[in-house]
């Protein structure tokens, strides 16, 4: 009864989407108070259905319910606990409504913590945001739904795919969608301002927290998928330029844009079109981003059963979103008043440069994926853009944004001083320089990985100068102190945020000192791999619960000692009859990683290796946590913003006047 | 039970639809917009005092966020409710959520279907347990000697049973190396291949098939994915021919019939024209028939008491469509069933429903 209940629950969500969708517009739009509070309520009672039905579901898989199609599919009953509650959203139908979960969820937060936002403008973006409810509703239920039943039930289930058996997957897809789908509500914001004509600083202000708060999860979402492609797929790479972490990519770049050109709405009431367009393009590229890995157009480990009826009904979300939103955008573009003034060189123009840049990077890797795609479609020729054109394309295009990041931070409002600024950024510079000869007279080798680790260096000092330059002009360490503290909590999520893609920037700079190993050996035989060795003691059989594995348990020496111990192996999945193997990975010194992958064991005992040394590798995640640290520390500040535009008359000044 | 479950779950969602437009509300006298710059100057004057903006920044600041808060005070306030929209609103929703959300779910659900945890399974997976442990004692049997066809073709069902295709596959394709290519093992050793394959005939497939028709001419089965090949492959009217060929040349109560019928459905055929063409029953079964009835016959001619017996004979006449044979019979009946007055009733009444005069 419990899974019919479920069911049920889904189908009830929907009519009331479709109520809620329609009412609180009517009622906005005619200004009437009590068809506007319907919205409210119905958002939370929305979310309240669809959580009911996901707990319906997880419950299904959790007590093995084979006579559930989606259970009997992607569930064993010897499957471990913790696979059995991801098992839920590792699969086509769940994680459709995990992510009409999350809709919901940003519906419901909206509808208890906006009481400072105007009636109509939280009537509008909730119905605009039971539209999109609807429309994934309406698709769930329609081509996806995860409450088929089967009869009689099979005793038995196909298990879930072993690649997605991993703790970093079954927190991979939740924080990746609450990001993806965070977006929504900067959509339904937009449209409601487009709708409603409220275009002003204020609502820059009530988009602040979704928009920060989404970008985190999405930046924790893209950290643990790279880092999980990192240690299962068994070669050490991280990221593949594939289709489908493009397009968690594009949302991201559209998202960090958004971001900062919100700010500038924010604080002066400009680059107001910027922003609601950027506002429409985020949502937009997740909705590609899922119509690309759900329609089959891509085959991936994340595209499950692909069936072109569901390519169809999203393209048809996609097409009625994105086009209803910039008609209504084309509808509104006469009335967008230009807000504050401001110089070419100031803070909004550093914004405006970043916003430049990030979009058109997010379009390199947009044309960079679908590319080869409509080649495919159009004459059927099969074509793969991989690294080298993202490297030759996105790269270059990202160094000028890092490089002019610390200036960004350093230029006053409206107008600033670009000479002023370079000054205070003389020892970010110095220290960046120096890196780059010291760690090119170290490591040797080609220049490219000390310029990128040079560059780095300057982002992470550069990110803190600003600060500094606030805090200089204390007389006694107490003031220094109270005034640090007295820093709105934004200036210090900025700063570490930026030094959070300069050490993610250090990472991934540091690969091209890496060092491979492909090699043959049979257990006791020591490989040296950079600074150490690696020695396999021996093999060993062991059972899992669902698997059998072959076991290489193996020392890491430094100078003939013991350093470390690492235990990678080979996992076969009797199920599926699949084998997957799983990693050994060891963190040494500045984040550095031993990273070792049995790539075959052969029949007399040898066992070919594939063994790498990584330096400072963890640092391109951590980087990442940082990066959301900072954006949590900006999202804990619940103060306003405030601009404060330089006069002409007045000289640009490096620390406030006392 | 689960009805009332529903009902409750749609009751509380139509109020919460309903409770908001039933309350008056009392519109904000000052619109939060306004709040915000006052907000925002307050935050200036904060900043000012603890000495990290100066006197002029802060008067400038300030002197931009008054221009925004006039702006914004001279927007349009609210207008008030109109009492036609709320009633029309607590219809419209009284009436689309209900009607959606039940012609949905009965489009969709199966509110008879209990859940079926595997805890409260346990006899069933005891069997299945037995079961296991049976098939990993003849797998290991057959890693020993895997030269016992005798062996795989026992395994070959249940692992087909069991929806491990691929091993069936593999098991059926040695039982026909080794006990001889008969045309169930070939249709079984290719129908493993297609259930294996997603119910895709893979060439591999259709060879074993071609092969069993070639051993058996018009082995049904194999007929059957040779049509669902072809349709496959996109010659639906040549599939439809052999679908249409295979539901008139079997017997009707054929496994198989169903499933045929589904295939000339979807491709657009005609099954009505298949009912009169069935109905006609085959010369054999005929004879079989004809046979029990003149068993029958010959029993109530020495027994004529059985007014039941009778009537089954009648009917069967009629059904072999012998009018004369039907009439003779009822005419014997009623002089046997003379004395019994519901017997000779019923034959009546039957006679009527048959049409038999006289």
């Amino acid at each position: 009864m419990i899974v019919e209940i479920g069911h049920y629950a889904l189908v009830l969500a929907l009519a009331l989407a479709i109520v809620q969708a329609l009412v609180p517009l009517y009622g906005a739009i005619r200004g009437d108070g009590p068809l506007m509070a319907v919205a409210q309520p119905a958002a939370v009672v929305q979310f309240l259905l669809v959580a009911l039905s996901f707990v319906a579901l997880t419950h299904a898989h959790v007590v093995s319910d084979f006579s559930v199609v989606n259970v009997f599919e992607n569930s064993h009953s010897l499957k471990p606990l913790i696979y059995k509650f991801s098992g839920v959203w590792g699969n086509h139908e769940g994680s459709m409504l995990l992510w009409v979960l999350i809709l919901a969820l940003f519906g419901a937060t909206v509808a208890l913590f906006s009481r400072g936002m105007p009636d109509d403008l939280r009537a509008l973006v909730l119905a605009v945001q039971s539209w999109v409810s609807a429309a994934f509703l309406l698709f769930v239920l329609l081509t996806s739904n995860p409450f088929a039943r089967l009869d009689p039930a099979p005793l038995e289930g196909r298990d879930l795919n072993p690649l997605l058996q991993d703790p970093g997957l079954a927190i991979h897809p939740p924080l990746l969608y609450i990001g993806y789908v965070g977006f929504s509500i900067t959509f339904s914001f937009a449209a409601a301002a487009l709708i409603s004509g409220r275009i002003d600083a204020a609502w820059a202000r009530y988009i602040r927290p979704w928009t920060l708060g989404a970008w985190i999860f999405l930046t924790l979402g893209i950290a643990m998928g790279s880092y999980w492609a990192y240690y299962t797929l068994g070669w050490g790479g991280f990221w593949f330029w594939d289709p489908v972490e493009n397009a968690s990519l594009m949302p991201w770049l559209a998202g960090t844009a958004l971001l900062h050109s919100a700010a500038v709405m924010e604080k002066r009431d400009a680059l107001k079109i910027w922003t609601i367009f950027l506002a429409i393009l985020a949502f937009s590229l997740s909705l590609l981003g899922t119509f690309l890995v759900r329609s089959g157009v891509l085959t991936s480990v994340h595209s499950f059963a692909s069936d072109p009826q569901r390519g169809v009904f999203i393209l048809g979300i996609l097409v009625f979103f994105i086009g209803g939103s910039l008609a209504l955008f084309a509808f509104r573009a006469t009335a967008l008043k230009p807000g504050g003034i401001f110089a070419p060189v100031s803070r909004e123009g550093a914004l405006v440069f970043n916003n430049l840049l990030l979009t058109t990077s997010c379009a390199t890797v947009f044309i960079g994926t679908l590319y080869p795609l409509a080649l495919e479609a159009v004459t059927g020729e099969k074509i793969s853009v991989g690294a080298p054109f993202f490297n030759l394309t996105f790269g270059p295009l990202f160094i000028p944004i890092i490089l002019a990041m610390p200036f960004g931070q350093m230029l006053a409002w409206k107008r600033g001083d670009l000479l002023g600024a370079a000054q205070r950024l003389v020892l970010a510079v110095a220290i960046g320089v120096a890196g780059m000869i010291v760690l090119e007279a170290l490591r040797g080798g080609p220049v490219m990985p000390a310029i990128l680790a040079g560059l780095a260096l300057y982002l992470m000092v550069g990110s803190f100068v600003e600060i500094y330059g606030r805090l200089r002009g204390a007389r006694t360490i107490g003031n220094m102190v109270s005034r640090a503290l007295g820093l709105p909590r934004s200036a210090w999520g900025t700063a570490l945020a930026h030094a959070g893609v300069g050490i993610t920037l250090f990472g991934l700079a540091a690969t091209g000192w890496g060092v491979e190993r492909i090699v043959t050996v049979k257990p006791g035989e020591p490989v040296a791999v950079g600074p150490y060795e690696v020695v396999v003691r021996e093999l060993a059989p062991r059972d899992g619960s669902n698997f059998k594995e072959l076991v290489a348990h193996t020392e890491i020496r430094e100078g003939g000692r013991v350093i470390a111990e690492m235990d990678p192996s080979r996992r076969s999945f009797t199920t599926r009859t699949m084998v997957r193997t799983e990693a050994g990975i060891v963190t040494l010194g500045a984040g550095g990683q031993i990273y070792m992958n049995i790539a075959d064991v052969r029949v007399d005992g040898a066992i070919d290796l594939r063994l790498y040394w990584k330096p400072y590798v963890a640092l391109i995640w951590l980087g990442c946590l940082i990066m959301s640290l900072g954006g949590l520390l900006s999202l804990s500040d619940r103060r306003l913003r405030i601009g404060v535009a330089q006069r002409a008359s007045v000289r640009p000044q490096a620390a406030p006047a006392e | 039970m689960i009805w009332a479950a529903f009902a409750l779950l749609t009751g509380a969602v139509v109020l919460a639809v309903l409770w908001p437009l039933g309350r008056a509300r009392n519109l904000a006298v000052q619109t939060p917009d306004v709040t915000f710059y006052h907000t925002q100057i307050e935050e200036i004057e904060r900043n000012r005092a603890l000495g990290l903006l100066s006197d002029a920044d802060a008067q400038a600041a300030k002197a931009e966020a008054g221009r925004r808060l006039l702006r914004s005070a001279d927007a349009t306030p609210p207008q008030a409710s109109s009492h036609i929209a709320v009633r029309m609103s607590a219809v419209f929703a009284l009436v689309l959520i209900p009607a959606i959300s039940l012609t949905l779910y009965a489009r969709l659900g199966n509110p008879d279907m209990t859940d079926l945890p595997l805890s409260v399974r346990e006899a069933e997976r005891s069997g299945n347990a037995e079961l296991m442990s049976a098939i990993s004692k003849i797998e290991e049997h057959l890693a020993a000697n895997p030269q016992d066809g005798r062996g795989w073709e026992i395994i070959g069902p249940v692992y087909m049973k069991l929806g491990r295709y691929d091993d069936a596959a593999r098991a059926f394709g040695f039982a026909n190396r080794l006990l001889g290519e008969t045309p169930e093992r070939l249709v079984a050793q290719g129908e493993s291949l297609v259930y294996g394959a997603q119910e895709r005939v893979t060439p591999e497939a259709a060879e074993l098939f071609e092969k069993a028709l070639n051993l058996r001419e018009g082995h049904p089965v194999a007929y059957f994915y040779l049509a669902l090949a072809r349709e496959q492959m996109g010659d639906k009217a040549g599939a439809l021919d052999a679908f249409m060929n295979l539901a008139r040349g079997t017997p009707p109560d054929a496994p198989w019939q169903a499933a045929v019928r589904a295939r000339i459905v979807a491709l657009g055929g005609n099954v009505d024209g298949l009912e009169s063409v069935q109905n006609a029953v085959p010369d054999e079964q005929q004879a079989m028939i004809r046979a029990m009835v003149a068993q029958l016959a010959g029993k109530l001619e020495q027994d004529g008491s059985d007014a039941e017996g009778w009537a089954r004979l009648i009917r069967s006449y009629t059904v072999l469509r012998e009018p004369d044979l039907a009439k003779a019979a009822l005419a014997k009946a009623r002089a046997a069933l003379a004395n019994n007055k519901d017997g000779l009733a019923r034959l009546e009444e039957l006679a009527q429903d048959l049409g038999l005069k006289g």
